[in-house]
């Protein structure tokens, strides 16, 4: 049990249902499905007149996606206020500048990300965001392992 | 409506709050659950499924419609190859970077400023993906 979980298992148990509360309660005030990925495509049809980003579920839910990403901040803020203290991470500027671009590229051709997918897919008892789930996170372990072994810290 | 984005905002700020409490803001813990040193994430996951689940599932029973109206609906998409390979990417950039896109947004809130990076590089993705491959 130990050595699976080297920091306990309440923080994570504990954040975990706070997450889904936080989505439960959007579901069931509006309905809506609080998931992330989107927000990226729904935003930049502010900006860009191409029609893909001008379809109607993205101008139809553009702006209460950009009002859950600033409850987001927001609500991570509070909390390192209340319980913990500011963070900056390690990993260097080029990995998160690749990755980053690939969990772009990779959660829209997907249609979901791992709230989208693992948290209000799975929810919905979706087989489609079961197998995004089980791809990503195989994947994700074999990239992590081969970078690691690559010398690349953390 | 108004009342409508109160709500997603209110929801917003639990979410955060649960990132934030479970770690997932920092792309180091989400590296030692990839690198299968602390299973953690797994429990991150399964909790906040968990708890929608019961919500999407039994609420619909007791409740006719959501507070501010229109209908409740599972959450359904289509699978297909994009389906697949669009995850096979996404793991790969997890798997470099840790950042996923509600965590990262959410690791602004920590005070990390370096995720600005990933966050300006996953918009120059999924702007890429929907110019050239939709």
């Amino acid at each position: 049990m130990f050595q699976f979980f080297p920091l306990g298992i309440f923080s994570y148990l504990i954040g975990g249902i706070i997450i889904g509360l936080g989505v439960s309660f959007v579901f069931l005030t509006t309905g809506l499905h609080a998931s992330a990925s989107s927000f990226f495509s729904t935003t930049i049809s502010y900006f860009s007149r191409r029609p893909y980003f001008q379809q109607k579920e993205y101008l139809n839910s553009r702006d209460w996606r950009l009002t859950l990403a600033a409850g987001l901040v927001i609500g991570a803020f509070i909390y390192t206020i209340a319980f913990s203290s500011f963070f900056t991470t390690s990993v260097e500027w080029w990995r998160l500048a690749i990755g980053g671009f690939l969990v772009g590229f990779g959660t829209r051709l997907s249609k979901g990300c791992t709230s989208g997918h693992g948290i209000s897919g799975l929810a919905s008892l979706s087989t489609t965001s079961l197998y995004a789930v089980i791809t990503f996170i195989i994947v994700g372990i074999l990239t992590a392992i081969l970078v690691q072994a690559l010398g690349v810290l953390p | 409506m108004r009342v409508k984005r109160l709500f997603v905002f209110l929801g917003g700020l639990l979410f955060g709050f649960g990132l934030a409490a479970s770690g997932m803001t920092k792309p180091e813990i989400v590296l030692s659950f990839l690198q299968l040193k602390d299973l953690g994430l797994l429990l991150v996951i399964g909790g906040a499924a968990l708890v929608t689940g019961l919500t999407i599932n039994l609420i619909p029973k007791v409740m006719k419609e959501p507070i501010t109206g229109g209908k409740f609906k599972r959450r359904e998409r289509i699978l297909n190859k994009r389906t697949i390979i669009g995850a096979i990417i996404f793991g790969i950039g997890w798997g470099v970077s840790g950042q996923c896109p509600g965590s990262a947004v959410a690791s602004i809130g920590i005070g990390n400023v370096p995720i600005l990076i990933g966050i300006v590089s996953m918009f120059i993705g999924a702007y890429v993906m929907g110019r050239f491959f939709s």
